[in-house]
């Protein structure tokens, strides 16, 4: 197993959270404002002194790649979820066979970096597709493109992070309230989908929260498999311009943007779920 | 189509016919930088702990932006940043001193870039293992008359021990993991040089599950480890039921 600790501690020092969130009130404070004045200060400096004359070529480019990158991290985050939970439930009450190959999956995910999975993905499948008869099939338009392998290799790694934090979150429902589900006679099928369910996904919120996260922060990886988002643009002006910084810089910037919006909406729809006694 | 499917082992002999000798250079590459710089992230970590919870206002926020920016933004990134930027800013000043420009190592810059990376997961990892120590345990030691240098090294750092090998544990195998990305600038790490053994071969397949059995061994091997270090760093804990 390669679970040696709730990831939980693990993700959080890895992706920002709500809790994170500085308060509007927090700015307010003499060091603070200081501190805030340098930074604009060196914003400034950023801004005047170095090149941008290539930005405005590149805008609507960029655009799209921010798009694509949206697309990457939603698409795959939702597969993943919906992969993640079978895998969870299995690994907790499934007979031994499926969990076996439920937690081997995840170990076996877990247990490799996700640049591998992605070369594995596209050059290794991409290399014995055509050789099979899927050449003439429907789905070879799309098995030409390299986004399906980008969004297969981000999802099955989504599935397998979020897999073992699901199976923790249905470990850890108290038993009494699914026997209390029970003994009001719900079917397995109710008992799931409205006790179950509902009360591992609260426990795991915030860990999903952190692993979504981390799933934005692993998108960019697509770009070294020819999936044009935000990354492979800036890759592109950076070749393009021969200007080394000041594309990356922008790059983290429009990243930091990125994160710091998906916190906030987390948030929100945090603060809107109800938690008794908090 | 049958010659393809049939697996070509030789591929994988040590001998330069075929590629293990490269893969198995690769992965002690990978293994080098990934201890590298966790260690060199350790270093980081525990400075930023500190610098966090004890810090006067100004360093404490300094070390909000660098654990913000790092977990904000995608290890890549950052990576490609602090490559260029680092092996550019050392030139600059080594210029500015008159020795000249030096060729940085990659494996020096690979070191550099995963410690930074990882500096800011392990200043989290410890900062909240430090906060799980019973404050009474910090207050005796200083009640006694230790210097904070004395009530670090003998009092917070083996009490928050425990508390944070399971996060630094994970850590770890973070940073081995971590090292595949290195191949993206270009160093020849494992996860590269099979992405060139693969492409001189043909073998795709083949050779990205070897490197994965490689990395799949050196995560189980560590796991072995880890539980052993968890246990020792445990005892004398009341078992978890």
């Amino acid at each position: 197993m390669t679970d040696v600790t709730p990831p939980d501690v693990t993700t959080h020092a890895m992706a920002i959270l709500p809790e994170d969130l500085p308060t509007a009130g927090s700015f307010f404070k003499p060091h603070r404002i200081v501190l805030l004045l340098i930074a604009a200060a060196l914003v400034f400096c950023i801004v005047w002194f170095m090149r941008w004359d290539w930005l405005p070529q590149y805008l609507p480019r960029l655009g799209y790649g921010i798009v694509v990158t949206l697309a990457m991290l939603f698409s795959t985050s939702i597969l993943g979820f919906l992969l993640a939970v079978p895998l969870g439930l299995v690994q907790v009450t499934g007979p031994w066979p499926l969990k076996a190959l439920a937690s081997g999956f995840c170990t076996i995910i877990r247990g490799t970096p996700l640049l591998l999975q992605l070369w594995l993905l596209y050059y290794g499948l991409g290399s014995i597709f055509p050789q099979t008869g899927i050449r003439h099939s429907f789905l070879w338009p799309y098995l030409r493109e390299s986004w399906p392998y980008g969004v297969a290799a981000l999802t099955i790694s989504f599935a397998a992070y979020e897999g073992e934090v699901m199976r923790g979150a249905f470990a850890g429902v108290p038993a009494g309230e699914l026997e209390a589900a029970r003994a009001y006679g719900m079917s397995r099928w109710t008992l799931f989908r409205r006790i179950w369910l509902p009360r591992a996904i609260h426990r795991a919120l915030p860990t999903l929260n952190g692993e979504t996260v981390l799933q934005l922060k692993a998108t960019p990886l697509v770009a070294t498999i020819t999936v044009i988002d935000v990354y492979a643009v800036i890759s592109k002006v950076r070749q393009d311009t021969y200007i080394t910084y000041e594309p990356l810089l922008l790059l983290a910037l429009i990243y930091m943007c990125l994160t710091g919006i998906l916190v906030v909406a987390f948030r929100y729809l945090e603060n809107r779920i109800p938690t008794r006694g908090a | 189509m049958a010659a393809d499917t049939i697996i070509n082992w030789g591929l994988l002999a040590l001998e330069p016919p075929g590629w293990g000798g490269v893969l198995l250079r690769g992965l002690l590459n990978s293994i080098q930088i990934a201890i590298g710089g966790y260690a060199f992230g350790l270093l980081l970590g525990v400075g930023g702990a500190f610098g966090k919870l004890y810090g006067g206002p100004i360093l404490r926020d300094l070390m909000e932006c660098y654990t913000t920016i790092v977990r904000a933004v995608p290890e890549l990134v950052l990576i490609l940043l602090l490559y260029y930027a680092g092996t550019d800013a050392l030139n600059h000043v080594l210029n500015l001193v008159g020795i000249g420009t030096v060729d940085i190592s990659g494996l020096a810059a690979g070191i550099f870039v995963i410690g930074v990376v990882q500096g800011a997961y392990s200043t989290e990892v410890l900062r909240g293992a430090i906060k799980a120590v019973p404050a009474g345990q910090i207050e005796a030691a200083r009640a006694y008359g230790m210097s904070p240098f004395k009530v670090m090294t003998r009092v917070t750092l083996p009490a928050m021990l425990p508390y944070a090998i399971p996060g630094l544990s994970n850590l770890w195998l973070i940073a081995t993991k971590d090292t595949a990305l290195l191949a993206v600038v270009g160093f020849s790490e494992l996860t590269l040089v099979t992405r060139q053994a693969a492409g001189a071969t043909k073998a795709y397949i083949l050779f990205f599950c070897a490197a994965g059995a490689l990395y799949l061994a050196l995560t189980l091997v560590s796991n072995v480890f880890i539980k052993i270090i968890e246990r020792h760093s445990r005892r004398g804990f009341v078992e978890q039921s």
